[in-house]
Parts: structure tokens; C-alpha cells; sequence
């Protein structure tokens, strides 16, 4: 009796005790899932705060303005902008033709036991540190475009004023390039797996009607996969914009605007990276910060896009997993 | 009509040559690097490249091992900080995620894990080594594990989504309580596909230099405090790197040699272990 009793008290017990546990652990689960939300709004008010004097003191100057000068406290951040908007524009334009090619390759025409490696592979070069890129676009690309590729360049398109001027080896084609590498992965593996969401009747129907292959890449597959592809542009195009180590090493960092690419530019990225530590005067600190913003907001904006985009495939084409 | 059937037959081919192109220039980027890291690396590597410290120009037996250490220490403190709540606020989005709060943590895990690396460098900055005074251990640890937490919380949500209903169902049948279904029957399921992810996530971290730049700063000493700059690899090598000096840019290619090194075999090892799983 006396037994049946406490062990009934026990169970009792035991039971509180794992709704304490449950709630708990509830509450320490929502504290995790909070300090992501709080980030997010710590990363929008401390950047807006330290940005605020420069925001007060150019407006509108800041985005326009094309002079930086530290010493005098002009800081106008369109050198940089151009730098990071064109050297991105570049490695969005190769990455995505050889991403989404590859991709293509590899999901309709590569047998099975090729694709997986090669995808492998691929996916592998993002696994590099940007450093490392930047010390082989350093001492490996950089030398060899101003050897190899700008003289060819020159020699066929100089009519250009893209293709015009001195060659360094280092500038804003050096930069296009290592950049178009580091998101080559990210484009090729989405467009990989939003092409693999392509219906088998498009494809079937495709070549029912006698296309050969490639008429049904074009005309089944591409059609179809195509928002979910330029999301995928559009994410890493985000990486691009803020990528900051191999670019800063390669692109000359020098704030001009140039129309040759093989002029020496300046990112967006890379003077918060070379003058951040330096900056002892508030403004030019708050300047920098500015910079860091708009890249925020743009990286922000951006991924809005992509995930819309991406997600409107997955769904309606793939369902959810 | 015959020269049509033709036209497409060949452009059939020469579309089918240019796609496998592609493939071919998207894997070679990596074959290079990998080649020239190893050729100009390999030189650099020996025992003294891990025990002793950079040495000034024109003085031989230089070496990374305070950066060695240091990239280890950094890593650790991230882990450290954001594997705690990189995995709860993933078993959150699981337990709890259908809500409201749920999709705003979940779109903002997403636009977290895209913010470039050097404004969290400068979030950390404006953050942490402004109050304490100076650059710290401590500080690049934190903007490590700011960029660690969303990428392990979007992956240990997907992981655990993948353990099957009916596991979760059986165990709460059997009275269970939720946290004892989450502890002892869905974590232990979920286990090695969240250990993949924690992988990699500390691979991405380890190659990190940016957010670096201006939190841990470097140095050219032994040093594990917490609140003094601290040497990390990936900064070694940039400073060496952009230095005018041979010998330091073959302390550059060693460092990098080293690094991609660990990392590559951490990605492997993770791509390994989920390869398997399915």
C-alpha cells in the first residue's frame, strides 16, 4: 500500500518534473531562435547609428560624389561603387553562361558516373578561402592575363575602350574574373537543382515531337527553369557585391573610374578592408561605415529577389521535401 | 528537307561540345589553384613552419605556427559560441517553426548567412572591440560565430526534417515527453547530418579573413588570451602576401597550402559522411 503510494507520488513528480523540463527547454530553444532576430536589428542599428554623421553630413553627395580624400574630409564613394558594380557584372555575365551551361551538361547530357564528380568538383572550388584566390590571382592570373589575355585582347577588340590602355595584369578584369570563379559553385549547383525540377513529361513531350536534345534543352528545360536561375544569378551576384580578401588583392585598388577593364579600380569592400583600422577620425570612420550599409542594404535587397524567385520553382515545380 | 535534318543534327552536336565545355572550364579554376598551392606550398612546409613564428625579412626559419595555433583558437571560440544556438534555434524552427515568428527567424537566418563577411568584421568592431578597448581573440571569435549561426541553424533544421514523423510519433506514444523524444530520439537520429553541418561550417570560418581584418587584427606573438589581438592564418597570408618580399610570399603559399589543406579534408570528410546517409 504504503509502496503503491509513493511510487504513485513518484510518477506524479516525475511527470511535473518533465513539463518543468519541456518548458524549459522551450524557452531555451526560443532564446536561440531569437538571437537571430536580434542580430539582424543590431546589425540595422549600430550600422545606421555609426553611418549617421556621414548620411548627415554628404546626403545624396556620397553616392554621386566621385572625390575620397581622407585628409580633407571629402568623401564621395562612386569610385567604389562602380568598382564593385562592374567587377560583379562581369563575373555575374561568366559565371552564369558557364554555371548554367555546366549545369545543363551535367543533369541532360553527362552520364551518371561523370556528373556526380564533376558536380563534386565544382562545388569543391567554393569550399576555397578567398585568400587563397586572391594570393593565386596575385602571382598566378594576374601575371598570366598580362601576358596571354590582355595583349589578345587588345589586338582583336582594342577598338573598344574596355579593351584600351596599359595592362597590369591586376585590375578590374583580374578582379571580374576570381570573382566569377568564387560564385561559379553557387550558380551551377542551383541551377542544378532547379533544372532537375523540370516535369519529365516537358522533356518526354519535348522529344516526342522530334526535337533532337539540344531543341529540348532550349525548349523544355530552359523556359522552364529559367526565374529559378536568375535567382540563383541573383545570389551570386549578393556574394559578388560583398566579397571582399581576393578582390581587394587583385582588383589595384586605386578609387578611379576607368572605362578600360584593365585599368586598376577599387571595391566597395575593400577600402572598409584597407582603411578600416586606420580610420582615426570619426568621419571617415562613419564614412566607411556608410559604405557597409548600402552594401547591407543592397546584399539584402537582393536576396529578397533570389528567394522569391527560387522559391516560386522549388514550390510550384518540386514541391516541398 | 535533308540539309535541314542535318543543320540540326549539327547543332545538336555542336551544342552538346559546347555545354561539356563549360563543364570542363568550371573545374578547372579548381585544379589550378590547387596545383599552384601545392607546387609553391610544399616548399615552405617543415617543422620550423609550425613551431616558430614569422620571422622578419632576411631572417631564415621563419614560420606560422603562433597563426597555426591562433586560426585554431578562433574556431573554437565561434564553435563555442554559435553551436549552442546555431542548433537550438534550428530545433526551434523544427519544434516551433509553423509560426509566425518561426518564418521571420527563418527569412532572417537566410539574409544573415548572405551578409558579406566584412561588415559583420565591422558589426563586431562598432560592437565588441570599441567598448573593450582594443582588438581581442575574443572579438574575431564572435564575428566567426555570427557568420557560423545561420549557416548551422538552416542545417540543423533541414537535417532534423529529414528524421521521419513516424520516429517522433512513436516515441511521444509511448510517453515520452517532448524533450525527451527530441534528446533521445530525434538528435541521436539527426546526429551525423548536424556533426556534417558543424563541419563545414567551421571549414567556411577557417578560411574567413575579412571579418578578421578588424576584431582579432593578427600578431606576431605567441598568444591564447582572450582580450589580446591574436595571429590567424588567412591574415598571415594576406599580409605576406601583399608584401614585396619573396620569401614572405612563400610563407604565403605555405600558409596557404596548410590551410586549404585542413579545410579541404574537413569538406570531404563532411561530403563523405552525407554521401553515405542517402
Amino acid at each position: 500500500m504504503r509502496l503503491q503510494q509513493a511510487a504513485g507520488s513518484g510518477s506524479i513528480e516525475r511527470r511535473q518534473m518533465g513539463r518543468l523540463v519541456d518548458r524549459s527547454l522551450k524557452w531555451l530553444l526560443f532564446a536561440s531562435g531569437i538571437t537571430l532576430v536580434v542580430l539582424f536589428i543590431l546589425f540595422i542599428i549600430i550600422l545606421f547609428s555609426e553611418a549617421g554623421e556621414s548620411i548627415r553630413e554628404f546626403g545624396w553627395k556620397f553616392i554621386f560624389g566621385s572625390d575620397w580624400n581622407p585628409v580633407t574630409h571629402q568623401y564621395g564613394a562612386l569610385p567604389f561603387i562602380y568598382g564593385t558594380i562592374v567587377s560583379s557584372i562581369i563575373a555575374i555575365f561568366i559565371a552564369s553562361i558557364v554555371g548554367v551551361a555546366a549545369a545543363v551538361f551535367l543533369t541532360q547530357l553527362a552520364p551518371n558516373w561523370l556528373a556526380g564528380p564533376v558536380l563534386f568538383l565544382i562545388e569543391l572550388l567554393a569550399a576555397i578561402p578567398s585568400v587563397v584566390f586572391g594570393l593565386w590571382g596575385i602571382f598566378e592570373l594576374a601575371p598570366f592575363l598580362r601576358t596571354d589575355v590582355q595583349p589578345f585582347l587588345q589586338k582583336y577588340l582594342g577598338f573598344l575602350p574596355l579593351f584600351q590602355g596599359p595592362m597590369y595584369g591586376v585590375g578590374m578584369l583580374t578582379a571580374g574574373l576570381i570573382l566569377a570563379m568564387m560564385i561559379l559553385p553557387t550558380i551551377t549547383s542551383i541551377a542544378r537543382d532547379v533544372i532537375l525540377t523540370v516535369p519529365s513529361e516537358q522533356k518526354e513531350a519535348a522529344f516526342a515531337l522530334g526535337a533532337t536534345k539540344w531543341e529540348m534543352i532550349r525548349l523544355a528545360i530552359l523556359p522552364y527553369s529559367w526565374s529559378g536561375i536568375l535567382g540563383g544569378m541573383m545570389l551570386g551576384l549578393g556574394r559578388a557585391l560583398g566579397e571582399t580578401m581576393a578582390v581587394t588583392m587583385v582588383i589595384g585598388n586605386r578609387p578611379e573610374i576607368a572605362a578600360s577593364l584593365f585599368a586598376p579600380s577599387y571595391s566597395m569592400a575593400s577600402v572598409i578592408a584597407n582603411e578600416f583600422t586606420e580610420a582615426t577620425a570619426s568621419i571617415h570612420l562613419s564614412a566607411l561605415t556608410e559604405i557597409g550599409l548600402l552594401l547591407f542594404a543592397v546584399t539584402f535587397v537582393l536576396y529578397m529577389f533570389a528567394r522569391l524567385l527560387i522559391r516560386r520553382v522549388v514550390r510550384v515545380q518540386g514541391g516541398r521535401a | 528537307m535533308y540539309s535541314r535534318v542535318l543543320r540540326r543534327k549539327i547543332t545538336n552536336q555542336l551544342a552538346a561540345v559546347l555545354l561539356g565545355l563549360a563543364a570542363i572550364i568550371a573545374v578547372i579554376p579548381l585544379f589550378s589553384i590547387l596545383w599552384y598551392v601545392l607546387k609553391q606550398g610544399i616548399s615552405g612546409i617543415g617543422v620550423t613552419f609550425f613551431t616558430n613564428l614569422p620571422a622578419p625579412v632576411g631572417v631564415p626559419g621563419g614560420g606560422m605556427g603562433n597563426a597555426v595555433v591562433g586560426t585554431l583558437e578562433l574556431v573554437l571560440i565561434a564553435s563555442i559560441i554559435s553551436i549552442p544556438i546555431g542548433l537550438g534555434a534550428g530545433i526551434y524552427l523544427y519544434e516551433y517553426g509553423n509560426s509566425k515568428l518561426g518564418a521571420v527567424i527563418r527569412f532572417l537566418s537566410d539574409i544573415l548567412s548572405g551578409v558579406p563577411s566584412i561588415i559583420v568584421g565591422l558589426l563586431v568592431y562598432l560592437l565588441v572591440v570599441l567598448p573593450m578597448g582594443g582588438f581581442s581573440a575574443l572579438a574575431g571569435g564572435i564575428s566567426l560565430a555570427i557568420i557560423m549561426i545561420p549557416v548551422l541553424t538552416r542545417t540543423t533544421e533541414q537535417m532534423i526534417r529529414l528524421v521521419p514523423d513516424s520516429l517522433r510519433e512513436a516515441s511521444l506514444a509511448l510517453g515520452a515527453t517532448q524533450s525527451q523524444t527530441l534528446i533521445k530520439v530525434i538528435l541521436p537520429t539527426a546526429i551525423r547530418g548536424i556533426t556534417t553541418g558543424i563541419m563545414l561550417a567551421m571549414a567556411r570560418v577557417m578560411g574567413e579573413s575579412a571579418p578578421l581584418l578588424f576584431t582579432a587584427f593578427g600578431s606576431s606573438f605567441w598568444n591564447v588570451n582572450l582580450d589580446q589581438p591574436i595571429a590567424a592564418l588567412p591574415l598571415q597570408i594576406y599580409v605576406y602576401a601583399i608584401s614585396p618580399y619573396d620569401e614572405w610570399h612563400s610563407q604565403a603559399w605555405a600558409g596557404a597550402l596548410t590551410l586549404v589543406g585542413i579545410v579541404m579534408i574537413i569538406t570531404i570528410i563532411a561530403r563523405i559522411l552525407t554521401r553515405e546517409k542517402h
